[in-house]
């Protein structure tokens, strides 16, 4: 038995206040008025007063709205039927299949206990020298990529899923133009990989406060299936959206904002979603990438900033292509010992060269002129630039080791890259060009 | 003695406004009932007959007009043998125990006793009847691992006390009474292995507080050379994200020589944690030969983890350090992150609707973090033994500027301050630490004069550095350039440290005063050249020569044989040679 109330008190933004009794913090309300009926849920309770931020918004709810109480908070279904599907964020299909309603389990559960979480240890192979030499993906890793509006973050996302093995793809939008939630569905589509993808998807032109919603429903899905032994990767776009409908409730709610306008518990809200990736003891995994926003390109913005500090690293993606400064993957360790004995080595020497570069093209613009050392740099970034960083490069990791020795040895003297003797004697091309016999770049 | 008992009349995030009637005391604790599942919280403030109460768990399905049973107790800790080896969560329930009884996830309102009821100990008695004692003062000790536990008076017993009974060595449980004692008007009191304490007040049973001086060798060259922290000090470690604050505290609690260390991973990501859990118990102290595992606590409250609990880690950290450090024990506790720490204040002040201060941090932040650094110090114990608690905390600044509230209000208590820089870390020169903005004021390892000339050759090569980015390599003198390779290659030999390598990872403080003594002597010599791309040339091949010698155990063979050829391509373009 569920009590209606016919009275509404206050409305201020998508926030509805009424008087009621025996609500329980954050239950679920269905508000009904002329304009149609929404979901809402409890976020305060004061005395007497009960505070409900509406899905659809409150724009045509009425002070007679009828408010119906569900007696339990926000709820997904959850079964296999969910796979090849796609839904809003208030969980209604968003393609012509029925609407679900069966084995509900509640969102934003209980966090993992940490003794039954292993380290993680597989790597994840994207084919992308970027990442899979420098800052390699680690199963259950959480990583967002860091780009200004306009990057290609989109079909980066898109093309890591593709090609990770894994055995479902969670799509959470959030405030995602239509069109790219349509270039996403066509190109998972035409890969094939639709039949394992599940879509939550909120479009800019939806009610914000579905926004809010997308990131617990994607991770409580992918939670039921990782502990049915699956392998989930989790696609959420774009977080800075999320962080923006948080602020818009927070305000409304007349909440002291602490930097930028954005509630004091940021940090601890996108921590509770990031953190739920996970690589479970004896069942599956959850791996989560995130496109990360950053407004006018300052990563010291509160939302990057507070994401860089939660996830295991971060991609920087700049001019398209994936930047070896600041991009970081906090897991390769993990795995990039057991890939090939080269592998460390050639990370760190070639970024550490390609810094050395970065300062010589400084140098250059400033019209210095060049020594034989800085010209064996620009020859080396210019390669580095075109044969590692570019995005179309698409090899497997051995190729991209390979690749990165040849390119070193027709650049430099093996002392020259600081590299230990032992790898210089197993690794060192033999028959890379001398030097010495290096055209002059520039001049 | 009945305790109070409250109703509900509002919730907002994790904070209960709750009537009550009766009597309750600030930071009293008490259980939010939903059916019979209680839910702990901790009173913040109270107004007339209204408390604000911030809950430790998630507040879903909590009602207007629910129970509140309060306790009369503070939160606390319990503290006897068993807490080495042990994984908990900030409010001191042991993680592996919950996951055997509620699986994969944390479930809300289970709370588990901390020590093991069940286990037994062997008690031998060290006290005799007819002995005065205060608080602190062993009665007997048990074995724990490789320490001997003291079993000591409950630090909340005021006044002298008189043994009245000892119980005779044997196996026994914590709950067991292991002694009773008289007070001064005569009443008797039964004590037992294990006390409760509650973990905002520091523990004060010993005799006085000393002076730091000695270093604690964390085996890190730039710390224990540039930057040491002493037994007993308080350092801080701010950096950007990326700059390697966690990795460099984990492998300060691998290698630091001390007793016991305790983690408080408070508000940072579970698989950092995860690491520490697992690999601990493989790996050797190569100074017992044990297991890590066996002299380490961990706090974890992980970032997911309830807001209010996070607060309540660093306090148990703390508490449970204060109390081995009466066993005449080193302790190092790892705060990793105090912002986090300072976040979970700023969440609840802002709950509270107090007024904000800067970047709406509760204006009490500085005396918190003030007298939380204050619980760490070198003591000399009743019995004239010493034991220390070192501190060291990471702050993860908003946006890597050290300018804002939490870095500056540690940066005046500490004693080090270890600063990360994004640049460093950028170029993959780890650990991050920057050797010009960083500071200690502890002794170092090796000759303080030396380090001043290695210290000022460093800021004298950067300088020239900048210099020579506007004025290019031609514009620069060759004695310049040659201090700007030397600079150079001290960071890249010496500063730099690679982590994953057995050997470079962690440096004794005997081999770094014997490597630091080669390479001052190497930066001291003045060396000729015959062009710029020479001296460039030369330094590669000697920073290479070096970092190979750092590979190299010092009793391997090719140890010696490496410095020998240090030496000579040294002596090669000195004039002096």
């Amino acid at each position: 038995m569920h009590k209606v109330y016919h009275h509404v008190e206050r409305i201020a933004g998508n926030v509805i206040t009424i008087r009621a009794d025996n609500v329980k913090y954050r239950e679920l309300a269905e508000v009904t008025s002329r304009h149609g009926s929404s979901l809402a849920q409890v976020i305060r309770l004061e005395h007497g007063e009960v505070s409900l931020q509406v899905f659809a918004g409150s724009r045509g709810v009425a002070t007679d709205a009828r408010v119906r109480f569900l007696g339990h908070a926000m709820q997904v279904p959850f079964s296999d039927a969910l796979l090849g599907r796609a839904f809003t964020g208030g969980v209604q299909p968003r393609d012509n299949g029925p609407t679900l309603t069966e084995n509900l389990t509640n969102i934003g559960g209980p966090s993992v206990n940490p003794s039954k979480r292993i380290i993680p240890c597989k790597m994840v192979r994207t084919g992308i020298p970027m990442i899979d030499v420098f800052n390699t993906l680690v199963e259950s890793q959480k990583l967002p990529i860091f780009a200004r509006a306009g990057e290609p973050y989109n079909p980066l996302l898109a093309r890591i899923a593709l090609q990770a093995e894994v055995d479902v793809i969670i799509l959470g939008g959030m405030g995602l133009k239509h069109d790219d939630y349509l270039t996403f569905r066509d190109t998972l589509e035409e890969s094939g990989a639709l039949s394992r993808t599940v879509m939550f998807v909120h479009t800019a032109a939806d009610p914000v406060v579905e926004c809010l919603l997308v990131p617990d429903i994607s991770l409580a899905v992918a939670e039921q299936f990782a502990l049915e032994g699956k392998r989930v990767l989790v696609l959420l776009t774009d977080m800075t959206n999320f962080a923006d409908a948080m602020k818009e409730i927070a305000i409304t709610m007349e909440q002291i904002p602490s930097n930028r306008g954005y509630p004091g518990d940021l940090y601890s809200q996108l921590a509770s979603r990031y953190e739920k990736a996970v690589d479970f003891d004896t069942a599956g995994s959850i791996t989560i990438l995130a496109a990360t926003t950053m407004p006018g390109d300052d990563v010291t913005h509160p939302v990057p900033d507070n994401t860089g500090y939660i996830t295991e690293g971060q991609f920087y993606l700049r001019n398209a292509r994936i930047e070896p400064f600041g991009s970081l993957s906090r897991l390769k360790q993990q795995v990039n010992g057991d890939t090939r004995d080269d592998h460390r080595t050639i990370m760190d020497t070639m970024i550490q060269l390609y810094a050395g570069y970065k300062e010589t093209t400084e140098k250059q613009s400033m019209g210095f002129r060049m020594s034989e050392w800085d010209n064996r740099l620009l020859k080396y970034g210019e390669r580095f630039e075109s044969e590692m960083m570019d995005l179309s490069v698409n090899i497997p990791l051995e190729e991209a080791l390979d690749l990165g020795w040849k390119i070193l040895a027709e650049c430099f003297d093996p002392v020259e890259t600081g590299i230990h003797s032992e790898l210089i004697d197993a690794f060192w091309p033999s028959n890379g060009q001398k030097p010495e016999a290096v055209a002059v770049a520039s001049d | 003695m009945s305790h109070a008992t409250g109703t509900i009349v509002g919730v907002n995030g994790n904070m209960l406004t709750v009537a009550f009637e009766g009597a309750v005391g600030q930071n009293e604790v008490g259980y939010a009932k939903i059916g019979d599942l209680g839910l702990m919280a901790e009173i913040v403030r109270i107004r007339g007959n209204l408390a604000d109460m911030q809950v430790f768990e998630d507040t879903t399905d909590l009602t207007v007009g629910g129970t509140v049973d309060f306790t009369g107790d503070l939160l606390s800790v319990e503290l006897g043998p068993g807490l080495l080896k042990g994984i908990y969560d900030g409010l001191q329930n042991p993680l592996p125990d919950l996951a055997e009884e509620c699986g994969f996830f944390l479930q809300r309102g289970m709370y588990m006793d901390s020590l093991d009821r069940s286990a037994k100990w062997d008690f031998t008695p060290k006290a005799s009847p007819g002995d005065t004692v205060t608080a602190g003062e062993i009665l007997g000790t048990v074995p724990e691992g490789i320490f001997e536990h003291a079993i000591m008076v409950p630090f909340a017993f005021k006044g002298t006390f008189t043994v009245e009974t000892v119980a005779p060595a044997g196996s026994y449980t914590i709950e067991k009474t292991i002694a009773q004692l008289k007070d001064e008007a005569g009443n008797s009191v039964d004590v037992c292995m294990f006390q409760r304490w509650p973990v905002k007040m520091p523990i004060t049973a010993y005799a006085e507080r000393l002076r730091p001086t000695e270093p604690l060798v964390t085996q890190v060259r730039i710390v224990d050379t540039f930057f040491p922290v002493a037994r007993g000090g308080t350092y801080c470690i701010p950096g950007p994200f990326g700059a390697g604050k966690t990795v460099l505290q984990q492998i300060t609690s691998r290698n630091a020589e001390v007793d016991i260390v305790v983690i408080a991973a408070c508000g940072e990501r579970a698989g950092e944690v995860v690491e520490t859990l697992r690999e601990f118990p493989e790996l050797t102290d190569p100074r017992t030969g044990k297991s890590l595992m066996d002299r380490t606590v961990i706090i974890c409250n992980t970032s997911s983890m309830p807001v209010a609990a996070r607060e309540a880690s660093v306090y148990t950290g703390v508490t449970i350090a204060g109390y081995y450090r009466l066993m005449g024990l080193d302790v190092l506790l790892l705060a990793d992150s105090t912002s986090r720490w300072a976040q979970a204040l700023r969440e609840t002040s802002g709950r509270l609707e107090e007024i904000p201060g800067e970047e709406a941090f509760p204006a009490y932040l500085e005396s918190v973090i003030a007298s939380f650094y204050e619980r760490g110090g070198i003591v000399r114990l009743k019995d004239g033994r010493s034991g220390s608690i070192t501190i060291g905390g990471t702050v993860s600044p908003a946006g890597g500027n050290f300018d804002e509230p939490v870095t500056q209000a540690t940066l005046k208590v500490v004693g080090a301050f270890h600063g990360l820089s994004r640049s460093r870390s950028d170029a993959r020169r780890y650990p991050a630490i920057d050797p010009l903005d960083s500071w200690s004021k502890y002794n170092t390892v090796v000759d303080n004069e030396v380090v001043a000339f290695a210290a000022d050759l460093l800021r004298r090569g950067t300088e020239v550095g900048q210099m020579m980015k506007v004025v290019g390599e031609e514009g620069t003198s060759d004695d310049d350039f040659i201090m700007y390779l030397k600079a150079e290659y001290l960071d890249a030999v010496y500063l730099q440290q690679n982590a994953y390598d057995t050997v470079d990872g962690a440096t004794p403080a005997e081999r770094q005063k014997q490597v630091f003594g080669v390479i001052a002597e190497i930066l001291k010599s003045s060396m000729t050249f015959e062009d710029k791309d020479a001296a460039r040339r030369f330094f590669h091949e000697l920073t290479q020569l070096t970092r190979d010698w750092n590979r190299l155990k010092t009793d391997q063979d090719g140890f010696k044989e490496a410095q020998a050829r240090l030496d000579k391509a040294v002596s090669e373009v000195s004039k002096n040679a």
